[in-house]
């Protein structure tokens, strides 16, 4: 009889919408760096003032917020692929659930605060 | 020249160890099975599975210096400079990641469940015609490279995905034969098919190393058609 593989803790619980999520939030931060880096190639003598205004007009918030909501996204697709690689029973034995389900919550979390600490400093105001 | 065997019987032995022969090969460039046979000669409770002797079979895959591959068709001269020569040891090992029956014989139960799982075998739902289902040149064309494989388990004991999760992906030798039915013109289940492989496992552990690639005796290409799948999952997923 064949049963479906299936995960609760894979971003997607699909294995085709972790690869596409994980493709896209490459092209994602690939364009992100490709761009910034050309500004920054583009400003030789950039000042305070100029980096607050390009960086805080609403485009650019747009386009960090995409960013750290993409590295979040590529991040967790990437670390579960590898705790449920290396954190298995083959490896860790009977423990090997309870270890990887801490280790995965742990790196949840700091996401978690990664995304809401971004948000804040984009859209802060400060 | 100096032949390095993994030797284990998990029945009297604590641990595996590699013991050393040395075998007089009289300068020839002999297959790696050769080899074994005249190991087997000096020691007969040497084992190793061997059939056919020519590469059709498949029963031979091993590990040799460091690379999965079928003994009867890897002449030394192939395996590392040096080792024909006798300047550098031949070191056979089990194919890795199979629990080990005893020295090289793996027990590829495992491997066989994940082959089990694609459903290796024609369906169709049409009525059957009077004598047989006909496929264009072109549409038989599209099998060439995947119906060759002979299941001999030197890709998918090389893959690193398959190392770590044996039970949950498929690993690219089954996926290979599942991409062979999925490109049948003759087969209708694609949407059934498809419909088991899409969770993160199955076919999406594969990281597209390329150890099968580079592995596989009968020069097939597994990761090219796992990628065929992933797009066929995709054009279906969107």
């Amino acid at each position: 009889m064949v049963t479906r593989v299936t995960s609760v803790t894979s971003l997607g619980r699909n294995g085709l919408y972790d690869w596409l999520i994980q493709r896209v939030s490459a092209v994602v931060i690939g364009v992100y760096f490709i761009g910034m880096l050309g500004y920054l190639i583009a400003q030789p003598n950039l000042d305070y003032g100029t980096w607050k205004t390009f960086i805080g007009s609403v485009p650019m918030q747009i386009a960090t917020t995409l960013l750290v909501l993409s590295v979040a996204a590529h991040t967790w697709v990437g670390l579960w692929g590898v705790t449920t690689d290396y954190l298995t029973g083959m490896t860790l034995g009977k423990s090997a659930t309870c270890v990887r389900l801490v280790v995965q919550m742990v790196i949840a979390l700091l996401l978690l605060v990664y995304v809401l600490w971004g948000l804040v400093t984009i859209w802060g105001g400060a | 020249m100096k032949v390095s065997i993994y030797r284990y019987n998990p029945d009297t032995d604590r641990e595996p160890t590699m013991k050393e022969y040395d075998v007089d090969t009289q300068g020839k460039d002999l297959m790696v099975l050769d080899v074994l046979n005249l190991v087997k000669e000096m020691d007969p409770s040497l084992g190793f599975r061997r059939s056919c002797r020519e590469g059709v079979c498949g029963s031979d895959g091993m590990n040799i210096n460091g690379k999965n591959g079928l003994a009867c068709i890897t002449s030394l001269s192939s395996v590392a400079p040096g080792v024909k020569e006798g300047k550098k040891a031949l070191v056979l090992r089990p194919l890795p990641g199979l629990p080990v029956v005893r020295d090289l014989v793996v027990d590829m139960t495992m491997f066989y469940n994940q082959y089990e799982k694609v459903q290796p075998y024609l369906q169709n739902s049409t009525p059957a015609p009077a004598i047989e289902r006909l496929q264009s040149p072109e549409e038989r064309a599209k099998l060439d490279g995947l119906y060759e494989c002979i299941l001999c388990a030197c890709c998918s004991t090389s893959c690193p995905s398959f190392w770590w999760n044996p039970d949950k992906f498929l690993g690219p030798a089954a996926l290979l034969q599942g991409y062979r039915f999925l490109a049948d013109s003759r087969d209708t289940a694609t949407e059934e098919r498809l419909a088991r492989l899409d969770d993160p496992f199955s076919l999406f552990r594969c990281h597209g190393i390329m150890n099968c690639v580079s592995v596989c005796p009968k020069g097939l290409n597994p990761t090219r058609a796992i990628g065929h799948i992933r797009s066929m999952l995709l054009e279906r997923g969107i």
